[in-house]
């Protein structure tokens, strides 16, 4: 089955496709950042976690002393 | 997992643009009648206005936080003016390439530099265009701020020139469907756009607060890791 279409069909399907293609574009942009940030977050968690326990050998080499 | 709007405002909000989104591709393409003027075409009238208007909006919005970093001192809101503007690039580049196509069909010219009204939102567009480059070449601090909020402020004496160039210019090609008499339009071709105009109104709202809470993440992130440092 052959879908005619005419031309002011197409330049109203082209009017709402660059907004939706826009929007997804910007969705896709907000979630590449969001996934850069939950790596940055994961790192400066396994920072926080490795200084902590370097400062709890700390004590107990004190401790121990 | 359960999504609770009722704690979640940004949700909420999501969800109601998806809603109104849904709603206003219903009526334009199965109620709204054809128009007898323009025909199938004339249906790019219900995007691109409030797509437009939803332009003028966040420009609006980013000028009204500045004037509120300048006046009150208000935290955020120069990162609050920022997203109000980019998102106001966007609608407007959409603005201009809806409209660009339903030129096209309905004048036979993708661009006439002769109507005012296209040329003043080009002039709006490019204006707040320049925005970001003024906004990258300062560093960050009081005094980028300061800068970006008097430029955010003087972008938006464009916007009622805009807006009325269409009812001042001599040369009419560009419809005006808005008079001082009410809209010239059929009451279901009004609510259409009216649910059309709320449709976007909600997803630049929505956008708007999803990339500044990105945005305030990003700046806490940068501060825990000077921290760290």
């Amino acid at each position: 089955m052959i879908l005619a279409v005419t031309t002011a069909e197409k330049y109203v399907a082209g009017a709402y496709g660059i907004v939706f293609l826009v929007v997804l574009v910007y969705v896709l942009i907000i979630a590449l950042k969001l996934g850069r940030l939950e790596r940055e977050l994961e790192e400066l968690t396994g920072r926080v976690r490795e200084r902590r326990e370097a400062e709890r050998e700390q004590r107990e080499e004190v401790s121990v002393g | 997992m359960r999504l609770r709007t009722s704690e979640n405002p940004l949700a909420a909000l999501a969800a109601l643009a998806g809603v109104l989104i849904a709603a206003s591709v219903a009526l334009i393409f199965f109620y709204v009648p054809t128009d007898a003027d323009q025909g199938f075409s004339q249906r790019i009238f219900y995007i691109h206005v409030p797509v437009a208007l939803t332009a003028y909006a966040c420009f609006g919005w980013g000028a009204w936080k500045a004037l509120r970093h300048l006046w009150k001192r208000e935290p955020g809101a120069d990162l609050e003016s920022y997203v109000a503007i980019h998102q106001g690039v966007i609608f407007g580049a959409l603005t201009l390439l809806t409209g660009s196509l339903w030129a096209k069909i309905s004048w036979g010219h993708w661009w006439l530099w002769s109507e005012s009204q296209l040329v003043l939102f080009l002039v709006l567009f490019l204006f707040y265009g320049a925005y970001f480059m003024l906004r990258y070449s300062v560093e960050p601090g009081p005094a980028r701020a300061n800068m970006c909020a008097v430029y955010a402020l003087f972008g938006v004496v464009l916007i009622p020139i805009s807006f009325l160039a269409i009812r001042l210019a001599n040369q009419l090609i560009h419809p005006v469907v808005f008079t001082l008499q009410g809209p010239q339009m059929a009451g279901s071709m009004f609510l259409t756009f009216c649910v059309s105009l709320a449709a976007m109104l909600t997803l630049a709202a929505t956008l708007f607060h999803v990339e500044l809470a990105g945005k305030r993440i990003d700046s806490r992130m940068r501060e825990l890791r000077e921290l760290l440092a």
